[in-house]
């Protein structure tokens, strides 16, 4: 009788008009109430909401472990194994990232994500004119095959798993991490990891490109074939909704754009001829966590159950592990402020928060100096401790989904589903994600967000503690930055010629030929850029062979 | 008439040059301020992403520009921002207003300015007040 929708349904419209009279003398503070994505969200929800929306519990929830994954992929979530810790790092010289690596290894993280400097991303090497003051600015700079050693030194490759967050020349920074895991007798299977590899955010929202679109995504392919034939447990492709939402886009919109370059890589991975249960179980996904609470919960519940009916009704797939989306998370980098930076240290808390609460398998928490500059080892270890306590302390890795049920999570859940699919109904009306990303599509839906997100900002319609509402006058900045002089693309370039010089020239040359035949003949490229990388030839040797053949991508300034 | 209506009404004499230098491909900011700074009235041009230095003085001296804002969130603007201000002081834009913002570590304003810079703008800092340092300080002509 209590759980009666008409009933409910009854009771709540004569709540409803005491609410209306409570109003004249408690007003509602703002005009409107929206998330962060400026969404608007009621007050209160109830069984009838769910109802009124056709909402089936064991259709759309389900149970953890199970199809449609609403809950979470894992039958226990926490309790078996929490969520890896993985903070990303990456600057200067490979012997100073490997020195953070291992700092963060001792102080309990449990897998590796390497940033690259833009140079790298770019897929030029550190003595490059195109370098000039970039080398191991914002990530760590690797040229050759010696620089990966470096980096990884004394990192049991079979033990730990890595990440390496980079895109256009993916598939030889992969390539080089095969030889070098190869060379130090690690068995295939053993390798395990994630290459970001997503080269189609690329165009959409980070923008390290190097080919035009058709020959980028043939390299993203190459690399699944290639990994699903020889490393069964290598994350081939993680696709990144994460510079998506941080460009500028709302939740939904990084959920749409996200789920829809899924779908093209396996689109095209099937194209290829290949065997959706054999490659789907090792794409991985990466999204970002953000300010808005419950709007962020719910887009990873939502995230999940779009992914395993896109695999299982659209693409036919059968394995269950074809149908779970895992995902990595970070927190949201565009929210944390310059003014007053302590007060980014709760809100990465809250955010991670949101990300566990949302079942994601893998987190990043920023530090707090992060709008400054790269963090300090003590910023970084503030930030994985964030992580720890809400492991260890908070007892929410207790529960699996604590907040599925709620009449208001699911109806966020369902809400944030329902406009992603609208999106992606779109682009398929469009002939797909790479058809929309070459009309520019997402990019023009992102670039509007995020000037309506600036202006709700300079109206005070949206808040930033400390930078719109409550500034206080600051005296010179006392946090500690970390800073990378120029020293380092010295010594990079100094350690590159010495390797230039004592390769075998004629060798390195005839690979080189290899992969550009390769690149001419359209066959796999994986199997000439391992050869050619294990030789010392360098990643822009091998990605101006490409761009011989290939060409360079351009966009046109337009905003 | 106040000050603040000529100002306003100068805008549209304005050519205002955002540029993107270096590898970095962190272009939110410029587009959003682009965007700004065409809806207020003034003439904006931006270079798209990946500009060596000599592009973009190249685009400032065909524009004959009045402002160029520099958008670095690489870490590379030391090396970057006084090739660009050179180059165009070379080419003859002596009055061109050079505006830079980004992620720039307080530790290298002095040096930004002192290579020219009039005005470094970071995280935080809303569109009014970079509307308004541009009405007050864009060269008269």
């Amino acid at each position: 009788m209590g759980n009666d929708i008409r009933s409910i349904a009854e009771k709540r419209k004569l709540w409803e008009e005491r609410l209306l009279a409570s109003l004249k003398k408690v007003p509602e503070r703002p005009a409107r109430f929206t998330t962060l994505s400026d969404m608007e969200v009621p007050l209160l929800c109830t069984p009838d909401d769910l109802d009124k929306i056709g909402f089936d519990y064991e259709r759309d929830v389900g149970f953890p472990g199970e199809f449609p994954y609403t809950r979470g992929v894992q039958y226990n979530m926490y309790r078996g194994k929490l969520w890896t810790m993985r903070q990303f790092a990456g600057f200067s010289t490979p012997e100073a990232t490997n020195k953070r690596f291992k700092l963060l290894l001792e102080q309990g993280q449990t897998g590796l994500s390497t940033a690259f400097d833009m140079p790298t991303l770019m897929g030029y090497d550190c003595d490059s004119p195109k370098a000039m003051g970039e080398v191991g600015k914002c990530g760590v700079s690797v040229s050759t095959i010696a620089d990966m050693e470096e980096l990884f030194a004394d990192i049991p490759l079979d033990q730990v798993t890595t990440s390496m967050t980079i895109n256009g020349p993916a598939i030889v920074i992969l390539a080089m991490y095969y030889a070098m895991a190869e060379s130090r007798g690690v068995p295939k299977e053993k390798v395990r990891g994630t290459l970001q590899n997503d080269i189609l955010k690329e165009y959409i929202a980070q923008k390290e490109w190097l080919f035009p679109i058709a020959p980028a995504v043939k390299c993203v392919i190459d690399t699944i074939e290639y990994g699903t034939q020889h490393y069964p447990n290598w994350n081939t492709v993680s696709i990144s909704g994460y510079h998506i939402r941080e460009a500028g886009a709302t939740a939904v919109q990084e959920l749409a754009f996200t789920l829809a370059d899924g779908m093209a890589y396996v689109e095209e991975s099937l194209k290829r001829g290949l065997d959706i249960d054999e490659f789907a179980p090792r794409l991985s996904f990466f999204f970002d966590v953000h300010n808005d609470f419950f709007e962020e919960i719910a887009k990873f519940r939502a995230a999940r159950r779009i992914w395993a009916r896109m695999m299982k009704d659209r693409y036919g797939a059968k394995s269950p592990k074809s149908w779970m989306l895992r995902t990595h998370a970070q927190t949201a980098g565009v929210s944390l402020t310059a003014q007053q930076p302590m007060n980014n240290v709760v809100r990465v808390a809250v955010q991670a928060m949101a990300g566990v609460l949302g079942g994601v398998n893998s987190l990043h928490t920023n530090s707090m100096d992060e709008t400054l500059a790269l963090p300090t080892d003590e910023a970084v270890m503030v930030a994985l401790r964030t992580q720890q306590v809400i492991a260890e302390e908070s007892g929410i890795a207790n529960f699996a989904d604590p907040l599925g049920g709620s009449y208001l999570v699911e109806y966020l859940t369902n809400k944030v589903e329902t406009e992603a699919l609208a999106y992606i109904k779109k682009i398929d009306e469009m002939g797909g994600m790479i058809k929309a990303v070459e009309n520019g599509y997402p990019q023009a839906e992102i670039g509007n967000s995020a000037y309506h997100f600036q202006r709700q900002l300079e109206k005070k319609e949206k808040v930033m503690v400390g930078v719109n509402k409550y500034q206080v006058e600051e005296k010179k900045r006392t946090l500690e930055t970390l800073y990378i002089d120029r020293s380092v693309e010295k010594k990079q370039a100094e350690k590159l010629r010495a390797i230039k010089a004592r390769r075998d020239q004629a060798k390195v040359q005839s690979l080189l030929l290899s992969v550009r035949n390769a690149a001419e003949r359209n066959e796999n490229l994986m199997p000439s850029i391992v050869e050619a990388v294990k030789e010392f030839a360098t990643l822009q040797e091998v990605c101006d062979t490409l761009r011989g053949v290939y060409g360079e991508y351009r966009e046109e300034g337009k905003f | 008439m106040n000050e603040a209506v000529i100002e306003s009404s100068r805008r549209n004499k304005i050519r205002v040059l955002i540029a993107k230098p270096g590898l970095d491909g962190h272009d939110r900011g410029a587009k959003v301020i682009a965007r700004a700074l065409r809806d207020a009235g003034f003439e904006v041009i931006y270079t798209g992403l990946h500009q060596t230095p000599e592009m973009i003085v190249k685009a400032a001296i065909q524009e004959d520009v009045h402002v160029i804002g520099i958008s670095v969130l690489s870490g590379a603007h030391n090396a970057l921002v006084p090739e660009v201000i050179q180059g165009i002081r070379t080419a003859g834009l002596t009055d061109t207003l050079v505006l830079v913002g980004g992620i720039i570590p307080e530790e290298d304003f002095e040096g930004l300015k002192a290579a020219g810079t009039a005005m470094v703008f970071t995280p935080g800092t809303s569109l009014e007040e970079i509307i308004n340092y541009i009405d007050k300080n864009a060269p008269v002509r």
